[in-house]
């Protein structure tokens, strides 16, 4: 939900200077408070990190009843040892982390470099090995078809306009079997009026233009297009967000936020 | 003054518990490394438990662990006589050292059941009685602090993620900034450690609350509490606890006392109706009518205290009584566990009830933060924890702060308060039940 506003933030500056080992330190200040920043529980990032509560045990336990994780792993802290996960659009990589602390393989693409050097820097302060990588999602699937256990698309298919296509490219990542999960924003008038008019129009929680209301897509169209891609939809809950407490809960009312897990069935 | 009337069981049990040093575990043969993902400060009950809860949990274990305690490494051996500090241990504290194996080395000791837990109320003779004699289900069980964390160390002792270190007095702690992720503490050697989580369980005087700057609501009763072991006359095995909170003059005159002397004195106080006045036998007549006209079972039978035999030699001790409540149990790379977050008035015998009941919320809590791949200091994890045991603290220590209130004042109005107060909680039932089941969770 809050990608492209950091996208931009970071965007103001050019950081390849950084990386490249250019000795600037102004620049290499601002990395480091962007940094601080994307990395602040109660930071400008927030809502994404609060809802690695929800997310990180629907990814975790729809491998378990996927049958991709032993059940008797489940006491295990490294759950998911052994297991291929690719993050699309992966952003500084607030979800990437926990599934890599969780004992995944992890890949994470984002297609603006600047995030990934981000993500890349965090997660070596943190002692974490992720393979991430500067890439869209089109370019990743045309050399790892079928390579994942795993592929999650969270918060981020809103912001996509080739929606078919980029779900053909995610779906093309996955090994037969494998799970897909999704994150996103329902196309209603709810949705439309509590993410646009009041949260970038109203209370300025993001800002102006972060999302356009065309983009966000109904689940039963998002079930069409994973039906059309050999993938059987295993659930669908409904996301709700409590801004005053930054918590997010489960409900079935699907009509703002929205997760989905699908399965990639064997060739026909 | 509170007496417990406990029925010993296997009172001078022969197995004794030994002690033998920590082994050290396989990471911690390499000098340097001075980094753990938890730190506890403080090894009393409390922190004894939590390291062996938290070292046992299957979602923990790659996490490494240090106990760090001031005091001495103590061998330990069963005395041949109950000593005075002793805690009673309600079911939700017996269900937590029975899953951490440590219930069965005090088993094999002794404890005692409480099958009746009366307070006399020493200004007019009402008596207040939390337990059903008839009733399988014990109240709670009485363990000497000492067999406690030694039953606890016992299982600790074999566990490879957790070190313990004793004679290891923190002097300095430094909570984490803005911009940093990790605890750190300093020891009077100098030796430092840092670590991801840092749990306080240092008491009630506790350093790491004071190094988070959190708001500590607390008050002295200017009162101590005596304690001390009794043999009743009526059973010969009957032993029983008495916390007597009084002046700290007379907790003086009380110490110095010969032992003869002492029973006396206590046998005096619960059998002595000083203080009871006109005023306050009508108020209770007034209010025994009330409470048949209002069909509420009545009172009659009126437990006669019983009358003490002699104290257990060298049992007598006095401690200063008081109130105190942190108005936060977390911080950024720090969570306060124990006597740290809250201290309350031994009167209803629940301070460390509570302690064990933060130490299984919490214990939950970390494995749920480390199966959703969370780091231990996820404040949102952590605050599950805080709001979910104030929730229970709060009303709790509030409950026994007023009890305290109504015992403690010789002014007329405030007798008589007590006197119905205390007879409504002893008629109606399921209010006194509410209370039995708020001190069980
Ligand atoms: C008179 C009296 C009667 C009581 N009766 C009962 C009862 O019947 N039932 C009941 O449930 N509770 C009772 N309590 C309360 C009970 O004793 C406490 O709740 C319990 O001891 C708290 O345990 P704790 O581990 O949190 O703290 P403590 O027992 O105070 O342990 C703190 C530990 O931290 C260590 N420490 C402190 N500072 C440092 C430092 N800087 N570095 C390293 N180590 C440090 C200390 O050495 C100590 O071992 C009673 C209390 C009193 C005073």
């Amino acid at each position: 939900m809050l990608k492209p506003f950091c996208s931009r933030l970071l965007k103001i500056r050019s950081l390849a200077s950084v990386t490249a080992g250019t000795i600037d330190n102004q620049e290499v200040q601002h990395f480091e408070k962007f940094l601080a920043e994307w990395w602040d529980e109660f930071g400008p990032m927030k809502p994404l990190h609060s809802m690695n509560k929800l997310r990180v045990p629907l990814i975790r336990n729809g491998l378990l009843n996927a049958a991709a994780v032993n059940s008797e792993e489940m006491k295990n802290p490294l759950v998911l040892k052994g297991i291929s996960l690719l993050d699309v659009g992966c952003g500084g990589g607030i979800l990437a982390e926990p599934l890599v602390r969780l004992g995944g393989n992890v890949t994470g693409i984002d297609a603006n470099s600047n995030t990934i050097d981000l993500a890349k820097s965090h997660a070596k302060i943190n002692k974490l090995e992720i393979n991430y990588i500067a890439s869209s999602i089109e370019d990743h699937a045309s050399n790892h078809t079928d390579s994942y256990d795993a592929v999650i698309a969270s918060e981020i298919l809103e912001h996509v306009s080739k929606k078919e296509q980029f779900l053909e490219a995610c779906i093309k990542c996955l090994k037969p079997q494998g799970s897909l999960f999704i994150t996103t924003i329902n196309k209603t008038f709810l949705a439309n009026f509590l993410g646009i008019v009041m949260g970038e129009n109203i209370l300025n929680l993001l800002p102006k233009g972060t999302h356009q209301y065309e983009k966000f897509i109904q689940p039963v169209k998002l079930q069409r297009i994973l039906e059309d891609n050999n993938c059987r939809t295993e659930l669908i809950h409904g996301m709700f967000y409590n801004i005053f407490t930054n918590t997010w809960h489960w409900c079935t009312d699907t009509s703002v936020n929205y997760a989905l897990h699908a399965i990639k069935l064997k060739k026909p | 003054m509170f007496l417990i009337i406990l029925k010993s069981k296997s009172p001078f049990a022969k197995s004794i518990i030994t002690r033998t040093c920590t082994k050290p575990g396989r990471w911690y043969s390499t000098t340097g490394n001075k980094h753990y993902d938890i730190i506890i400060a403080g090894g009393g009950m409390i922190g004894t438990t939590l390291a062996c809860t938290l070292g046992k949990n299957p979602l923990l274990q790659n996490k490494r662990i240090l106990l760090l305690e001031a005091g001495k490494e103590k061998a330990w051996a069963l005395p041949d006589k109950y000593t005075n500090r002793v805690v009673s241990i309600n079911p939700g504290t017996h269900k937590l050292l029975n899953s951490i194996n440590a219930w069965k080395h005090i088993e094999n000791n002794r404890f005692a059941i409480v099958k009746r837990l009366q307070v006399w109320d020493a200004v007019s003779d009402a008596s207040i009685t939390f337990g059903d004699q008839t009733s399988p289900e014990d109240v709670s069980y009485i363990v000497e602090n000492d067999l406690l964390i030694a039953a606890v160390n016992n299982e600790l002792k074999q566990l490879d993620n957790v070190k313990v270190q004793y004679s290891a007095k923190v002097t300095d702690y430094h909570l984490p900034e803005y911009h940093e992720s990790s605890s750190s503490v300093r020891l009077d050697d100098g030796n430092t450690y840092s670590c991801e989580l840092l749990l306080g369980c240092d008491g009630v005087n506790s350093q790491v609350r004071k190094a988070m700057k959190v708001n500590y609501l607390t008050w002295n009763y200017d009162q101590m509490g005596v304690v001390a072991t009794l043999n009743l006359s009526e059973l010969t095995d009957s032993l029983s606890s008495l916390v007597w909170s009084t002046t700290p003059d007379h907790a003086k005159e009380l110490l110095k006392m010969t032992e003869d002397q002492f029973v006396d004195a206590v046998n005096n106080a619960i059998w002595k109706n000083y203080g009871r006045s006109l005023v306050v036998d009508q108020a209770t007549k007034t209010f025994d009518t009330l409470l048949r006209l209002m069909n509420c079972p009545s009172d009659t039978v009126r437990q006669f205290p019983p009358k003490i035999a002699k104290i257990e030699e060298g049992s007598r001790a006095a401690f200063p009584l008081g109130f105190g409540h942190a108005v936060n149990y977390i911080g950024k790379g720090v969570v306060l566990v124990g006597d740290a977050a809250h201290r309350i008035h031994p009167l209803a015998g629940q301070g460390v009830n509570l302690g064990f009941g933060d130490i299984t919320c919490l214990n939950r809590v970390l494995g749920n933060t480390v199966h959703s791949g969370s780091k231990l200091d996820n404040l949102s994890y952590l605050k599950e924890y805080e709001t979910e045991r104030q929730r229970h603290n709060i009303p709790t220590m509030l409950a026994v702060e007023g009890l305290h209130r109504l015992y403690n004042s010789d002014f007329t109005p405030l007798v008589l308060l007590r006197s119905l107060g205390l007879q409504a909680t002893h008629a109606l039932s399921p209010l006194k039940n509410a209370i039995i089941h708020q001190a069980a969770t």
